[in-house]
């Protein structure tokens, strides 16, 4: 109850593939101590949520706001107490802020590529568990990657096949 | 030479992760071309990535090797590419609690929240307190108020988030900048107000008139941000909740007026607000349930799982509130998300009528392998509800139960299960035998050893008294042979509770305690083997006393007297009667039947409040020798509640003595209370012994005086007594500021209310989970019978309840509950008397224009039966 009036809101934030396995985790409490405890409940949550696409769900006394695109799952955790639009509000706009990022090439891939962005988004969303900025817009803004990523023109045919062949792939496998 | 070999790796497969075989020690490596001049961007941004994700994976990295690359990248702050810089503040960040001495990058962190980059002054303040103490905080004072008040909102935000977090740390220091907050309020940013109205509030959530000062200010003026909204919501309910408001309060009518926001957020938590508030009546609920009921049909899944949720919360306390909603929620039955279809399924099961149950349970039963345990647990919740509300359901439910306990499921679920058979069993004589045969089949296979020896303690209990008691000698008997010692223990003890009831069954029983008694464990030998002789001497009295009613003492307090008696030996033997008895639970409370967050404390045993009680007495030299405590009251208040001085007193009974200890709180801050006592005077022949006052009584600070009292020894059938109370004290006035207090001060007294002692406080409750054979063992040697008219009474129910306040006994086999539609009743009730004297009561209770009533009395002791008696009279 204490941390509502701290404008605590989010527990971690995670982003997993489509094995399961952590490309981002931010915990900001210490409700899973140890990296142990921590990938014990990614492969729980993933387990639960991988094959419905449900938005929404309880685990371990949890509220969970997820979100999966082609081979990256999105989660978004708050205290079962939480108002469960404001976790929603947070993973859309962690979501939609690497969707502009990425040119809306949401996919692993593409998100290890530009780590860094990743990494200076969910740092501008939240901040030590209190919602810093919702609005997309001001997130890609704030983050301000400069120019230095390949714009599209540039990349290798090689790499314009190959997400093409993903993106086809993943359509037909969903 | 990096970037090829990445190069290289993205075109090896599809897939590949170029940060997959990632080596510390490496990228530790890497990190040395920091120190190169001129400093290459786009390579040290790589390397300080890589070291990012590996410290995200969780990779350990040793302090010394920390503070190294540490160090290499503060060389960083000389290359002015903006992603490079912010990617430094990250690294601070993540390092300040792996490195030493963070702190040299204050004055590059500093320059950057000053300078003229926008970009970099946002996250160099949050990196900068990040790494910052109390002392140092002063220091960049005077740029943190600036930084508050900045028209950046990036700024601004990160100053006041960060504020926030350094008030815990540093109160002293962030308190002087709540002018600077309050301005930052009326910003026109949405996240600026949010992050403003937080650090308001929690830096004056102590003064409550502030509080209200505020929330005043900003209902009136109206906010823009959501999120400052919701927060408000939060403060305003939680207000209203402290100063219990009435519901026509304007705080009230502010959190209704959210439900007419724009802004579903704000909306959904209005309405959340207004549910979980203690008594809401079902008029201040409907405008919240309508919403809620308009959320359901909301394409957004997480909008429809909070609606349901929350709707399933008002069915708790309000189901004819919700029943408009049921059209709303059959709909969601078959949502794709499960959690949803759980949560309106059981709403639904709360709110609809008896004929839906069935169709509902056929629902549910199709996709409830589909659902997380947490779900499930919220279904077998209100299944136990359901059979709570319609009885004659209860056949469908247990065939429901049966087939989920056979399911996969972990311990709290089977736990929730069993449960509600349990309390099934307990509501429906009739369904006693088909839930006991589900158990048996369960226990048959359960690998939870809490489970296994909670049925067979029912099996104890129960089996003996059905129609054919033999059929669960086998499997109680096959756990014996199968299990861990613990379920072994518990099967012999089950087993013998059937050998003490059945006589037919003795002989069988006796060979198979033979059996037991070779077991390889010596808890089940033991038990087998005083079982065995203990039924081998066919006593009622002895089986009643040593195999149905087990000990009544408490744990803690047999463990203590039997150390002091090992210290102290002496040529008298123990006395059980010496311990103190063991508070009696009081009737497990109902768990919330909602989807909670399951606690993950592990359940210790905690010391029941009397043992406390014993501890704090036993400490006061004045208390010595007064022998085991025999009973706590609960508190009993002898003061209005808004007043100068609360007092509430807890009535301790010992053999001889009474004990009243007054827990007082001054409430004025500008006094000092010294030496206080509570003066007594009796209305009967009870002594005043001793006061023992409390030293100080400093503002707000709860303090305890002590009076003893010793109990008329010549009448002993003087239970009841009433004392007329004085607080006597020394007043100090003092500066309500600084708490000091004036040199010389006076003599003042207060009265408090008059304070009773009745039978109640010499009678601790003991539960005899078998009363009939409890009843024979004390015998009718003192038995009296007297019939008394309850003119005043109208209803069973009413009377049953009067009874065990008035008398303080703990309700056995189920009595304190009256069936419906019967015009007679009977109430067995158990105590044992101050000194030890068991005693127990069976009241046979008529209704006809009132309630007549048959009073039979049986101790070990007469007098106890006069008392009582006498009391009841």
């Amino acid at each position: 109850m204490d941390r509502q009036f701290n404008l605590i809101t989010i527990m971690p934030v995670l982003i997993l593939d489509n094995d399961g396995d952590r490309l981002y985790a931010k915990y900001y409490d210490d409700t899973y101590p140890t990296v142990k405890e921590q990938k014990a409940f990614e492969k729980n949550i993933f387990n639960k949520t991988h094959r419905t696409d449900s938005e929404i769900a309880l685990l371990e006394g949890l509220t969970v706001v997820y979100k999966s695109n082609i081979d990256l799952f999105f989660y978004v955790i708050g205290s079962s107490h939480e108002n469960e639009l404001m976790l929603m509000a947070v993973l859309n706009c962690l979501f939609d802020s690497l969707s502009q990022m990425l040119r809306k090439n949401v996919e692993r891939r593409a998100l290890l590529e530009n780590m860094e962005g990743l990494f200076l988004a969910v740092d501008e969303i939240v901040d030590g568990g209190v919602i810093l900025e919702s609005d997309p817009q001001q997130v890609v803004h704030r983050v301000a990657l400069r120019g230095d990523d390949v714009p599209l023109t540039e990349q290798t045919v090689t790499q314009v096949l190959q997400s093409a062949k993903e993106q086809i792939k993943w359509s037909l496998l969903r | 030479m990096i970037k090829k070999f990445d190069k290289k790796d993205e075109e090896s497969g599809s897939g590949s992760n170029p940060f997959q075989h990632l080596e510390k020690s490496a990228v530790l490596q890497e990190a040395r071309i920091f120190n190169e001049t001129p400093i290459n961007p786009r390579r040290c941004l790589h390397i300080l990535t890589k070291i990012i994700y590996l410290l995200n994976q969780g990779e350990h990295f040793g302090t010394t090797e920390a503070t190294e690359a540490f160090f290499a990248m503060t060389r960083l702050f000389q290359s002015n590419d903006q992603t490079l810089r912010r990617m430094c503040y990250l690294t601070i960040k993540e390092m300040a609690n792996i490195s030493e001495d963070v702190i040299i990058v204050t004055s590059s962190l500093t320059k950057d929240m000053t300078g003229k980059e926008d970009v970099y002054r946002g996250p160099a303040i949050r990196a900068l307190c990040r790494i910052t103490d109390t002392t140092m905080l002063q220091a960049i004072e005077r740029y943190m108020k600036q930084a508050i008040v900045d028209k950046v909102p990036s700024v601004s935000s990160s100053a006041l988030v960060s504020s926030l977090h350094m008030v815990k740390m540093s109160y002293d220091v962030v308190k002087r900048w709540v002018n600077e907050a309050q301005e930052a309020a009326s910003s026109d940013n949405i996240m600026v107000q949010y992050h403003a109205l937080g650090l308001l509030y929690h830096l004056r959530k102590n003064d409550r008139l502030a509080v209200t000062k505020m929330l005043n200010k900003f209902t009136k003026s109206g906010l823009k941000s959501p999120f400052a909204y919701c927060m408000l919501i939060r403060i305003a309910s939680k207000l209203l909740d402290e100063t219990e408001g009435g519901h026509d309060s304007p705080l009230f009518d502010f959190i209704e007026s959210c439900l007419r926001n724009k802004n579903e957020m704000v909306v959904y938590e209005a309405a959340s607000a207004i549910v979980h508030m203690p008594n809401c009546t079902a008029r201040e609920l409907a405008p919240a349930v309508s919403v809620l009921q308009l959320f359901c049909s909301s394409p957004k899944a997480a909008l429809r799982y909070a609606a349901v949720r929350t709707l399933n919360k008002v069915a708790m306390k309000h189901p004819s509130a919700v029943t408009a909603c049921n059209l709303d929620l059959e709909n969601l039955i078959t949502d794709s998300n499960r959690s949803i279809a759980t949560l309106a399924i059981t709403t639904l099961l709360k709110t609809g009528s008896e004929s839906s149950v069935d169709r509902l349970m056929k629902q549910i039963s199709s996709f409830v392998s589909e659902i997380s345990d947490e779900f499930k647990v919220v279904v077998v919740q209100a299944i136990s509800a359901l059979c709570q509300k319609y009885p004659r359901k209860h056949s469908v439910m247990m065939n429901f139960l049966s087939n989920m306990l056979r399911d996969d499921g972990g311990f709290e679920y089977k736990r929730a299960i069993v449960d509600c058979i349990i309390s099934i069993i307990e509501e429906n004589p009739e369904s006693k035998e088909t839930g006991l045969a589900h158990l048996c089949e369960f226990i048959e296979d359960c690998e939870h050893t809490v489970l296994a020896t909670k049925i067979l303690h029912l099996l104890g209990k129960e089996g003996p008294r059905t129609p054919q008691p033999s059929k669960y000698i086998r499997f109680i008997f096959n756990r014996v042979v199968l299990e861990s010692e613990a379920v072994r223990a518990a099967a012999v003890s089950a087993l013998a509770k059937f050998g003490a009831q059945n006589d037919d069954l003795l002989p069988s029983v006796l060979v198979l305690m033979q059996r037991c008694m070779m077991d390889s464990d010596d808890e089940v030998r033991d038990r087998a083997t005083f079982y065995m002789n203990v039924l081998q001497q066919k006593q009622k009295a002895l089986n009643a006393a040593y195999i149905f009613n087990g000990l009544s003492v408490s744990i803690p307090g047999l463990e203590k007297s039997l150390h002091q008696y090992t210290l102290e030996p002496s040529e008298k033997p123990f006395d059980m009667k010496t311990v103190p008895l063991a508070t009696t639970p009081i009737t497990e409370q109902k768990t919330e039947i909602a989807p909670v967050a399951t606690s993950k404390l592990p359940e210790k045993l905690a010391p029941s409040r009397q043992d406390i009680y014993q501890e704090q007495l036993a400490s006061i030299p004045e208390f010595q020798g007064l022998g085991p405590l025999f009973k706590s009251s609960e508190p009993v208040q002898l003061t209005e509640a808004e007043t100068e001085y609360v007092v509430r007193c807890v009535k301790h009974t010992f053999a001889r003595h009474m004990v009243f200890q007054f827990d007082c709180t001054n409430t004025l801050n500008d006094q000092l209370l010294q030496k206080v006592i509570v003066q007594m005077e009796p209305s009967e022949a009870y002594e005043v012994i001793h006061y023992i006052p409390a030293a100080s009584l400093p503002y707000s600070q709860p303090g305890s005086c002590y009076t003893l009292v010793r109990l008329p020894d010549d009448d002993p059938t003087a239970v009841s007594c009433t004392f007329s109370c004085t607080m006597k004290y020394l007043v100090r006035d003092c500066d309500p500021n600084t708490g000091e207090p004036d040199d010389d001060g006076y003599d003042d007294e207060y009265v408090l209310e008059d304070l009773e002692v009745t039978v109640a406080d010499h009678i601790q409750k003991v539960l005899k989970p078998n009363f009939g054979a409890a009843w024979e063992e004390v015998g009718d040697e003192f038995e009296k019978e007297e019939t008394f008219a309850l003119a005043s009474v109208r209803t069973l129910d009413e009377a049953v309840g009067n009874i065990i306040s008035f008398l303080g006994m703990q309700p056995c086999e189920r009595s304190d509950k009256v069936p419906e539609n019967k015009n007679s009743h009977v109430l067995f009730l158990a105590g044992v008397f101050r000194g030890g004297h068991d005693v127990l009561v069976r009241a046979r209770l008529a209704l006809a224009d009132g309630v007549t009533m048959q009073v039979t009395v049986r101790s070990s002791e007469e007098t106890v039966v006069d008392v009582i008696l006498a009391s009841v009279g």
